[in-house]
């Protein structure tokens, strides 16, 4: 019967469309890591001293810390003096420039990847779905792309001034608001957090930083994309975003590497902070190179994200949409410090060939009458491993307290794994933890069906998955949904063959 | 005009034991405007011809001829055969969650406008033609927001095939047991499902256990399927005598 079973689908490797190089004449350190090259990049942006002394201090807890073995995924040992800490395209070398001095071999890079930044553009990549009923015109969104080790672009960065938003690389942020980077900066991820929040605390490059000043509405949403290029280089971007009292703010991310054979680390920290009847919606649609069919390249992906509902019914939602890496090992949570306050996970987490995933959240209770969701959805296809990792922590003081969480895994074929591991602490009486769980296959008669009206193989296997994915893609913003159900088609292209 | 020619057709189901016969030289030509009940006991290679006849994985074609007008089908795969015309109504639809009911009728039928060279309907009437379609079946407009086949009854299941029938309109339509499980209305539903669906350039495989259906849908031809082979065929009057006496007279 050709290619219309389920075994069938799962034989073939992907596709990867954002896996071309740029050809950048780039400034980058040679591979290791000791004192001197947290001086060179501490040098190199030109920080001030308490800077530099924060980083040669999580360098020193670094170097005392053990990797993680916890995690459900397995690779060699990486060593750590084999990357290149620092890597900039030569152009950029002269600090932050206007759009229009941007490298245009960097302009075309981002255009290929649907991320125009020209100030006049939507978000590309995400042409609203004409079946979509009710689309609203393309809506502006400000990005900034960070290449490499650097921040090349900011875009709307006046119009979001007007608001008083601060939306600006990190390391800008560094020179133009050292006090709210310094007072946030760790707040919520000690440089002694786990292992690679050390090791990012001591080399992050780059990354964006976001302040929402108290009531402001952000008029756009704000988008980060970020972009490895250099061969043998490793990425550590920081990102600080801070909604004042009363703000509130929705945040993009997106991610793509080229393809290599060798792995590339990508350790990034991630801190929101909501202050009292704030709100942040982060999404993420990650897409780093996943490796070959056959396990061979792809990216680490070991990021940190974690925020802190500081205040009183401050809001924190984090959405992603994990499709790319070799090895994602990502917990994006929550604090829930101020009374009434509010967490949300939303997440879907694919994995097809070789590819590795250990993803979930961590909600931390300590404020009373506080409320958290989390909703998984991990696929598995190929010979793949998908698995959910998740905390419910209710502290003592956390009275009243009320979790609902929800797992459910999809397999497509027999080669691939899913788990689930979560974890309840319950400290306080009072609270209601909620857990459900399921685990589905793509069936050969839901293909069956689809066939038999007229729906081809590939469309069919992609409709079935977003369908299994619609709790989570209704989270998203809308431009990011269609791109989100754009890129899992993609990610299952291969396992049509 | 033939519409669907079977000739000489062997086939077997994979059992973990390994192939087992079903079908054992079985030959049926549909023209169009006909219908054609198929009847007979249980086990006999009913439902094995709808599944051969579509295309659906798991069974083995030993030898013989399927034509749809001038195209053989054994070596299309189960969607082409699908946007030639071949319309499988399941005696078992399966669900598929989070996908909407009109989400999936609307990626159908312009999977068979697409293959057909034809232009895909525009959404607004699409969707109107859908909601009125589900009103003459009786079936909540509210249902076709829910996942396809998702928590619904038996009946509204079947129900929904013969609205997907009347939807995408095929050449050829393969009802694998609409019958079973329906109550006297909805059974009266699905049959005038099927009657509006009838015409002189379509035609009509009825798959089914019971001679009630043949009330209300009147078939031209009646056959007996036993053991893989057609014994037996007829008008409705066939029917009501494999009624009244049963098959073991005939085998």
């Amino acid at each position: 019967m050709g290619k219309s079973s389920v075994d069938d689908l799962v034989e073939a490797g992907s596709e990867y469309h954002a896996g071309f190089v740029t050809d950048v004449e780039s400034e980058t350190l040679p591979p290791g890591l000791d004192e001197s090259v947290v001086h060179f990049i501490s040098a190199r942006k030109d920080e001030p001293q308490w800077l530099t002394d924060w980083r040669l201090e999580a360098f020193a807890k670094w170097r005392k810390m053990r990797e993680p073995n916890w995690a459900h995924v397995h690779y060699p040992p990486i060593d750590f003096q084999a990357i290149s800490y620092y890597s900039a395209p030569k152009s950029q070398t002269d600090g932050p420039r206007s759009l229009d001095e941007v490298d245009p071999e960097l302009l075309r890079t981002y255009e290929k990847l649907g991320i125009p930044l020209h100030e006049q553009a939507a978000l590309a990549g995400v042409v609203p779905d004409p079946a979509a009923v009710g689309t609203p015109e393309g809506t502006n969104i400000a990005v900034d792309v960070v290449f490499d080790s650097v921040s090349i672009a900011t875009t709307f960065k006046e119009t979001l001034a007007q608001a008083g938003v601060i939306f600006c690389p990190i390391s800008e942020a560094v020179h133009s608001h050292p006090d709210l980077v310094q007072k946030y900066l760790g707040s919520v991820i000690p440089q002694q957090d786990n292992y690679y929040a050390a090791l990012n605390s001591a080399v992050f490059s780059d990354g964006s930083f976001v302040y929402i000043p108290k009531g402001v509405r952000c008029p756009m949403e704000l988008s980060t994309y970020f972009r490895i290029n250099e061969r043998n280089t490793g990425q550590f971007e920081r990102t600080l975003i801070i909604a004042d009292e009363g703000s509130h703010v929705s945040y993009l991310e997106g991610c793509t590497a080229p393809m290599r054979d060798e792995n590339q680390l990508h350790a990034a920290v991630v801190e929101l902070v909501a202050l009292g009847d704030a709100e942040i919606k982060y999404s993420t649609v990650q897409n780093w190179y996943p490796g070959d069919e056959n396990g061979k390249g792809g990216i680490y992906n070991f990021v940190t994200k974690r925020g802190l509902c500081a205040g009183p019914r401050a809001k924190i939602s984090w959405t992603q949409v994990e499709t790319g890496s070799a090895i994602t090992w990502k917990y994006p949570s929550v604090v829930l410090r101020g009374d009434e306050s509010v967490g949300e996970f939303y997440s879907v987490a694919l994995t097809n060939n070789r590819q590795q995933a250990d993803t979930g959240t961590k909600m931390i209770h300590m404020g009373k009458n506080t409320k958290s969701t989390i909703v998984s959805k991990g696929i598995s296809a190929g010979g793949s491993e998908n698995c959910y990792r998740g905390l419910v922590r209710i502290s003592p003081t956390a009275q009243n307290a009320r979790n609902f969480t929800q797992c459910d895994s999809l397999l497509i074929g027999d080669q691939c794994g899913a788990h689930t591991f979560p974890y309840i602490e319950n400290k306080n009486n009072s609270a209601t933890v909620e857990h459900e769980a399921s685990t589905s296959k793509v069936s050969d008669d839901q293909l069956f069906v689809c066939q038999q009206r007229g729906i081809e193989t590939e469309q069919a296997v992609s409709m079935i998955v977003n369908g299994f994915c619609k709790d989570v893609f209704r989270e998203l913003p809308m431009e990011f949904a269609v791109e989100a159900g754009k890129l899992l088609e993609v990610s299952l292209e291969g396992a049509v063959g | 005009m033939k519409l669907l020619d079977v000739s000489n057709l062997h086939a077997s189901v994979e059992t973990d034991d390994g192939p087992q016969p079903i079908l054992k030289g079985l030959n049926l030509t549909v023209k169009a405007g006909e219908v054609h009940a198929i009847m007979g006991p249980n086990g006999s290679g009913k439902s094995t011809l709808a599944n051969i006849l579509s295309g659906r994985p798991g069974y083995t074609v030993d030898g013989g001829e399927v034509m749809l007008g001038n195209n053989n089908l054994l070596n299309l795969e189960p969607f082409e055969r699908a946007q030639m015309g071949i319309f499988l109504a399941f005696q078992y639809p399966v669900e598929i969650p989070g996908v909407s009911n009109m989400e999936f009728l609307k990626a159908s039928i312009d999977s068979l406008a697409r293959a057909r060279g034809e232009e895909q309907p525009n959404t607004a009437n699409f969707m109107r033609t859908v909601r009125e379609l589900a009103g003459s079946l009786d079936l909540d407009p509210a249902f076709l927001k829910r996942g396809v086949n998702e928590g619904f009854s038996g009946g509204e299941k079947k129900r929904n095939e013969i609205m997907q029938l009347l939807l995408l309109n095929p050449k050829l339509a393969l009802l694998d047991e609409t019958d079973s499980g329906l109550d006297i209305d909805a059974l009266k539903v699905v049959a005038d499902g099927v009657n509006r669906y009838r015409n002189q350039s379509n035609g009509v495989v009825l798959i089914t256990h019971y001679q009630r259906l043949l009330d209300y849908i009147v078939p031209d031809y009646v056959h007996v399927l036993s053991n893989g082979l057609i014994i037996e065929s007829g008008d409705k009057s066939l029917a009501l005598e494999l009624e009244a006496k049963g098959y073991a007279w005939l085998t």
